[in-house]
């Protein structure tokens, strides 16, 4: 049920991109995300389209990997989509029915909105799919040191991230094993209505929830037994540093990030006016 | 006609990705009812995703080539898939993990509930359960299943498979993480249940004293093939074999074994202690009365 969930799943090849930096993979990603907002134009979104694929080739990743994340939040795309399509009451009026009005605008914001939530998706992805959890939560603890002087608590809040990612797998497998037990008992998890579902799901979640218990009491317990605490005095076996791919990802990225702002703000859309010579009067 | 029948079984986990693996490579396999089969092997060398296509729980990849046949229901028809359930229980490993419900009661009657039985007799399969696994029903019928000690938990979560009086029972790791009492009452138990439920039994284990002592019949599995099938005594005399594929051999074997070095002219195939000690018998009884002796120190 849950084996094909790829969202999260670390992809090794031996590419630039695993090799960078996670701190810098980090912030470049959360970069990204907030960059795709801004995109105004749909040359921006061929511009970031093909940005996503220059990694995705670099990082020796097979698209499909990509795209199976998107999988995730199909439903969700759906049906924003629909909403977006149906209700969105500006412009010339393509079609009306009852409530239901589809209009130039709307079909505009629809396309946009997909493309932005599906670039959003596949390019968080790639962090997760380039970087080891454990690199993770390290580049994490890094990135927040500064947070030490207000007395936040950096080095708990790491090694709750790099636990939590760490169960993640061994969860979803425990799941797995439960639900081959329950259907073994004849149980049935994809018929019936909504509420039916969610009730079928009592027999896994409950197990899950008692055994997550129990994992944690015993893990706490073994870090105990290993005097674990999170004073300064830890140190590092790998110590993370920045090199020259870094620098090259991070100049890539931010001239990614200009030109999408600059078309947005300084030249006040020039890439609509390059929709405008592919499109013409689609738009 | 045999329970079970598998033809050219393969199945690759993660296919077309870096994790690629072969965990059944080519299985065929006929079991015949009433057998009690043991199946050995390191970790990871395909034993739970085997038993897994038995009920359908993983689902025939090459449908084309590969068939899996069990009392007659086919593992890729759709429509028998929930019959072919309740005819093969299996208990998996640590079964008392998935323990929900709030009463021993209920728990153990959410298989039979599935079956859609009627109440009377889904009642009258718990208590039938209950006291097959040892569980006095009025003492344990309403307690909550989180409260109960490890072995009697496994004992709940066994009721729940067999109160849907499967034909076929498969048990993976009945007995790991049991004390030594508990381990000697669950295998007691599932030598009974072969004959109050189950007539053909399936055991998964990495005991090879237990499975030497309980099955018919053992296959040994390696990297996803069956590499040995036969007896207890004419698989653990492959003892080249055995120790190849990463397995042990049982202690009245090794012990059998350190006695003929020693020069006691023991026959081979000795698997049990009650069958060397039958064999030690024979000797004191016969003619070689100095080489006895030398047994009885050892």
């Amino acid at each position: 049920m849950f084996r094909d969930i790829s969202f999260g799943q670390y992809y090794p090849t031996n590419s630039l991109v695993h090799k960078l930096d996670a701190r810098v993979k980090l912030l470049l990603t959360i970069l990204f995300v907030v960059v795709i907002f801004f995109i105004k134009s749909y040359f921006g979104f061929m511009l970031t389209a093909f940005v996503l694929i220059v990694i995705i080739l670099t990082a020796r990743l097979p698209i499909i990997s990509v795209l199976k994340s998107i999988r995730g939040i199909l439903f969700i795309i759906i049906f924003t989509s629909l909403i977006n399509l149906f209700f969105v009451k500006q412009g010339e009026i393509l079609w009306h029915w009852k409530i239901f009005t589809i209009t130039k605008v709307g079909v505009h914001t629809t396309i946009k909105m997909v493309l932005r939530l599906v670039l959003l998706i596949s390019g968080a992805s790639l962090l997760s799919l380039t970087t080891t959890p454990v690199q993770l939560a390290d580049g994490v603890e890094s990135i927040m040191a500064p947070l030490k002087l207000i007395k936040f608590p950096v080095r708990d809040v790491a090694m709750i991230m790099s636990i939590a990612l760490r169960f993640i797998p061994t969860l979803f497998e425990e799941t797995n094993k439960i639900i081959a037990a329950q259907k073994a008992r004849g149980a049935s998890f994809d018929t019936g209505g909504f509420f039916a579902r969610a009730k079928a799901m009592m027999p896994v979640l409950i197990p899950l929830f008692v055994n997550s218990f129990r994992r944690a009491d015993e893990l706490a317990f073994a870090m105990d037994a290993r005097c674990y605490n999170a004073t300064d005095k830890r140190t590092k076996m790998k110590k993370a540093r920045i090199g020259f791919g870094d620098i090259v990802a991070l100049l890539f990225m931010l001239s990614f990030a200009t030109v999408i702002l600059l078309d947005r703000y300084y030249f006040a859309g020039v890439g609509i006016t390059i929709d405008y010579w592919i499109f013409g009067d689609l738009l | 006609m045999s329970a079970i029948e598998l033809k050219d079984l393969t199945y690759i986990y993660s296919k077309k990705t870096p994790f690629e693996k072969r965990a059944l490579d080519d299985i065929n396999l006929s079991v015949e009812e009433g057998t009690f089969l043991g199946i050995i092997g390191e970790t990871g060398s395909g034993k739970s995703t085997l038993i897994q296509h038995l009920n359908g729980l993983i689902k025939v990849q090459n449908k084309k080539v590969s068939s899996v046949v069990v009392n007659g229901l086919s593992a890729t028809e759709k429509k028998t898939l929930k019959q072919l359930r309740f005819e093969v229980g299996i208990v998996f490993q640590y079964p008392e993990y998935q323990l929900f419900e709030d009463t021993v009661k209920k728990d153990v009657a959410y298989g039979p509930k599935n079956m859609k039985l009627p109440q009377e007799e889904i009642d009258a399969r718990v208590r039938r359960a209950l006291e097959v696994v040892g569980l006095n029903y009025d003492e344990f019928a309403e307690r909550s299943p989180f409260e109960l000690s490890g072995g009697e938990k496994r004992r709940v979560a066994i009721a729940g498979v067999i109160a849907m009086q499967p034909k076929i029972l498969v048990l993976d790791e009945p007995v790991a993480g049991l004390d030594p009492v508990g381990r000697s009452e669950i295998l007691a138990l599932i030598k009974q249940l072969q004959k109050d439920v189950s007539p053909t039994i399936i055991m998964v284990s990495h005991n090879m004293d237990d499975i030497a002592m309980l099955a018919d019949r053992i296959i040994a599995m390696y990297d996803g093939k069956i590499e040995l099938d036969g007896t207890p005594s004419e698989v653990f005399c492959n003892r080249e074999k055995i120790k190849e594929i990463g397995l042990d051999l049982p202690l009245a074997t090794r012990l059998r074994d350190k006695l003929v070095e020693k020069g006691i002219n023991l026959p081979d195939g000795i698997v049990t202690p009650a069958q060397l000690e039958a064999s030690l018998a024979a000797i004191k009884n016969g003619t070689a009365k100095d080489e006895v002796g030398g047994g009885d120190n050892v």
